[in-house]
């Protein structure tokens, strides 16, 4: 398979990006026992930049977002977040992890706490704010993501799409440079994907730096600014949404977008 | 009957030791084996084995021989307790590793995924563990640690063994006086009877205190959809 590799697509950013690289992944391999779930990955997210990760499941697109979080150990390679690399473990890497927020699959809200206490345990905590500070910044970020009045409520009696929402909330609590969305609306009924894609867009478009693993390609091709398909371990293809899924460069992302966009 | 009024001074000297061996050997088994279940989930391989070799040794040495051990065995290394502390001592390192195993399996009933959303909002080990793992694992685990506690009240039966004047050892020696065994026994029975009862309906009363919130939303406004979504979740991850 490798000494097929196609050509690699144009690596620079689309123009109208802004901003350093905010993460770099260089030469990243990660081994499952003997089974590689990353090979040689090189990968830049800029600032402000919104990067679509996408790939058919088992590609490695959420050992790489989990990497970059360090919620699992690398094999090999680098990777720094705003010139910093990520150390093995420690009080640095404590601090580093809280720098890029991360939303969850399966939303992972704490269920013994009510949503508002989900979004200041980090800023309490970690950042040491008064609790009435902190509490008062959760509720604008419930606000924000439309749920102030759901300030009381436990995880239990919010809706899919509600929990959600509170995670990216409790991620945007710690002021994070930089979010990871590891399939955030994998795990929701249909009718609620939109509420959360809209609070993502909103995001975005407020110039946060997200990389976005998701099966969601009108997402991918319409808000994101860069859209970088995996599989089998290795970043086969990346470039600007439009031209990626009208002209994919190379067979395997040609034959990945005939499947999934097939009906 | 006529013993019981005769002896009812040394009968609640008895009641009251056993209730001072249980209570002072269960906080300190509580505390020990907390800092040992810690230790057990650490990611400090050190540790996890050090943990793991106590609990072997401490859940697996028959409480009388450990006692014995205690007692009989520290004055030879120079160390000397009173009888009463030798008890306690007994009675502590053998329920901590019962502790520490139940607080690690209540521990591991936490979805992994709760830890890891707390590492990522930049919690440490103890952070995660103090402020999402615990409360949540708390829940699972007051049935367990209740047990425990019923296992040391039951344990401190043994240290008449060691002339500790608790229940039993205080029945022995009435039944000495009086060759009536089978009363004083069965007034023993229904002294731990009565007091396993009562660290049950207390153990019940935390149970229902700590976990409202499962309650609460089982009757809440969208619970259907809120259990089908979990499940959905479960699923896919």
């Amino acid at each position: 398979m490798n000494d097929a590799r196609e050509p690699a697509a144009p690596r620079q950013p689309s123009p109208k990006q802004i901003g350093e690289p905010l993460i770099s992944v260089r030469g990243v391999t990660k081994y499952f026992g003997d089974f590689a779930a990353l090979t040689d990955i090189d990968l830049d997210i800029r600032e402000r930049e919104v990067v679509a990760l996408i790939g058919a499941s088992g590609s490695g697109k959420s050992t790489l977002c989990r990497c970059i979080n360090r919620l699992e150990t690398i094999s090999d390679g680098e990777i720094t977040i705003d010139g910093e690399p990520l150390p093995e473990e420690g009080r640095e890497l404590t601090r580093l992890r809280s720098d890029v927020g991360m939303v969850f699959q399966s939303f992972n809200l704490f269920p013994h706490l009510k949503a508002i206490d989900n979004v200041s345990l980090g800023p309490r905590k970690v950042r040491r704010l008064p609790k009435a500070e902190a509490e008062a910044r959760a509720v604008e970020l419930l606000e924000r993501v439309g749920l102030a009045d759901k300030a009381q409520s436990l995880p239990t009696a919010l809706s899919g799409g509600q929990q959600q929402r509170v995670a990216i909330a409790r991620a945007l609590a710690m002021e994070p440079k930089a979010l990871l969305f590891d399939e955030p609306t994998s795990a929701l009924d249909p009718e609620v994907i939109n509420e959360v894609l809209d609070v993502m867009q909103e995001l975005a478009e407020r110039g946060m730096t997200m990389l976005v693993v998701t099966h969601e390609m009108g997402f991918a091709r319409h808000v994101c600014d860069r859209v970088v398909y995996m599989d089998q371990a290795e970043i086969v293809e990346q470039g600007e949404p439009e031209q990626f899924f009208t002209a994919p460069q190379t067979q395997r992302a040609r034959d990945f977008l005939s499947k999934i966009l097939a009906h | 009957m006529q013993i019981i009024l005769e002896y009812w001074p040394l009968l609640l000297t008895g009641i009251g030791t056993t209730i001072a061996l249980t209570l002072l050997g269960y906080v300190f088994a509580l505390v020990l084996g907390t800092a040992l279940a810690v230790c057990r989930v650490s990611p400090i391989p050190p540790l996890r084995a050090a943990a793991t070799v106590y609990v072997e040794i401490f859940r697996n040495i028959p409480l009388l021989s450990l006692l014995i051990l205690i007692a009989f065995g520290l004055p030879d290394v120079g160390l000397v307790l009173p009888y009463f502390w030798c008890g306690v001592l007994g009675l502590t390192l053998s329920s901590a590793a019962f502790v520490c195993e139940n607080i690690r399996s209540g521990i591991n009933t936490v979805p992994i995924g709760h830890a890891e959303a707390a590492r990522s909002i930049g919690l440490g080990f103890f952070g995660v563990l103090r402020f999402v793992i615990l409360p949540q694992a708390f829940r699972t685990m007051v049935q367990p640690l209740v047990n425990v506690f019923i296992g040391t009240l039951i344990g401190s039966s043994l240290c008449a063994a060691i002339t500790v004047t608790e229940t039993t050892y205080v029945t022995q020696q009435l039944n000495i006086r009086t060759a009536e065994a089978v009363f004083l026994f069965l007034v023993a029975g229904v002294v731990y009877l009565s007091l396993s009862l009562l660290a049950a309906w207390a153990g019940r009363r935390i149970e229902a205190a700590v976990a409202p919130g499962d309650r609460r939303a089982r009757g809440g406004d969208g619970p259907a959809r809120g259990a089908g979504l979990r499940l959905q979740g479960a699923g896919q991850a």
